[in-house]
């Protein structure tokens, strides 16, 4: 009886802590989800025209929280060893909302044992940045990052 | 007048990948200011950029406004025999710049 009555609170302070964490975990998701689809970019429809790159291999690094669009620090790489497999010949990257939506493309004209690149890019505002890798087989992988972009990048005067 | 710093470890391994670092002087100049006038100040940035390793491009870039000014590159190249490593760079107004620098294998 007593440890009835003793677990009935601690059961509330769970089902508690449980809603609190739930609710400390939604603001989360937004950013986790980015990861799981790619942006609506023009640009990057045309450049995929219809073909579905996966969801894996290829890492972009940037910050959560840009304080100057004017230069963040910006890391892509592809997952090895590639081997006698196929190997990376091309990164692309787009802006979500860049006047410029084609940032930059990189390109390993030789098979390349670490597919690695550190950059700093310029973001117009608050978006999300995908990376798009091609192997030589033609296969496409890859992965979008979001950055909050507290003073904007580009001074286009509007 | 210095148009680039570039860092190559001073030995690498022969068949592994090192680490190259550059970083070019340039405006980059997206097109989107003006200057004290109001005049638009026109695009400018470096569109292409290549690294070959004694003569074979092992790495290049296609950039846009959208590299920050004074771009910095950072990327692998699998060692293979002692040479140079050339990189060569060209902008809107067609201005090429180019340094280079030295590989020692061991």
């Amino acid at each position: 009886m007593t440890t009835s009555l003793q677990s009935r609170p601690s059961r509330t302070r769970r089902r508690l802590l449980q809603s609190a964490a739930a609710v400390a975990l939604v603001p989360w998701l937004p950013a986790n989800a980015a990861a799981d689809e790619l942006p609506e970019i023009p640009a990057l429809s045309a450049f995929l025209a219809g073909r579905k790159p996966r969801l894996a291999r290829v890492h972009l690094t940037l910050p959560q929280l840009a304080d100057n669009g004017q230069t963040v620090p910006m890391k892509v790489s592809v997952d090895g060893p590639f081997g006698p497999g196929p190997r990376v010949t091309a990164i692309n990257l787009f802006s979500e909302a860049n006047p410029v939506p084609e940032m930059a493309v990189f390109e390993f004209p030789v098979a390349v044992d670490r597919a690695e690149i550190d950059s700093r890019v310029r973001l117009a505002t608050t978006q999300r940045i995908v990376a798009v890798a091609t192997m030589s087989d033609g296969a496409l992988y890859a992965t979008a990052a979001e950055v909050i972009v507290t003073i904007a990048g580009c001074m286009d005067g509007t | 007048m210095p148009d680039a710093r570039i860092s190559v470890p001073p030995s690498v391994a022969r068949g592994k990948p090192f680490e190259v670092r550059i970083i070019i002087r340039h405006a980059m100049e997206t097109g989107y200011r003006t200057d004290e006038s109001g005049k638009s100040i026109p695009r400018n940035v470096i569109r292409t950029f290549t690294c070959r390793y004694n003569g074979d491009v092992v790495f290049s870039a296609r950039m846009s406004s959208g590299i920050a000014a004074n771009p910095y590159l950072r990327f692998f190249v699998t060692a293979k025999d002692s040479g140079q490593l050339a990189f060569e760079w060209v902008d809107d107004n067609g201005v090429r710049g180019s340094d280079s620098a030295a590989v020692t294998v061991v």
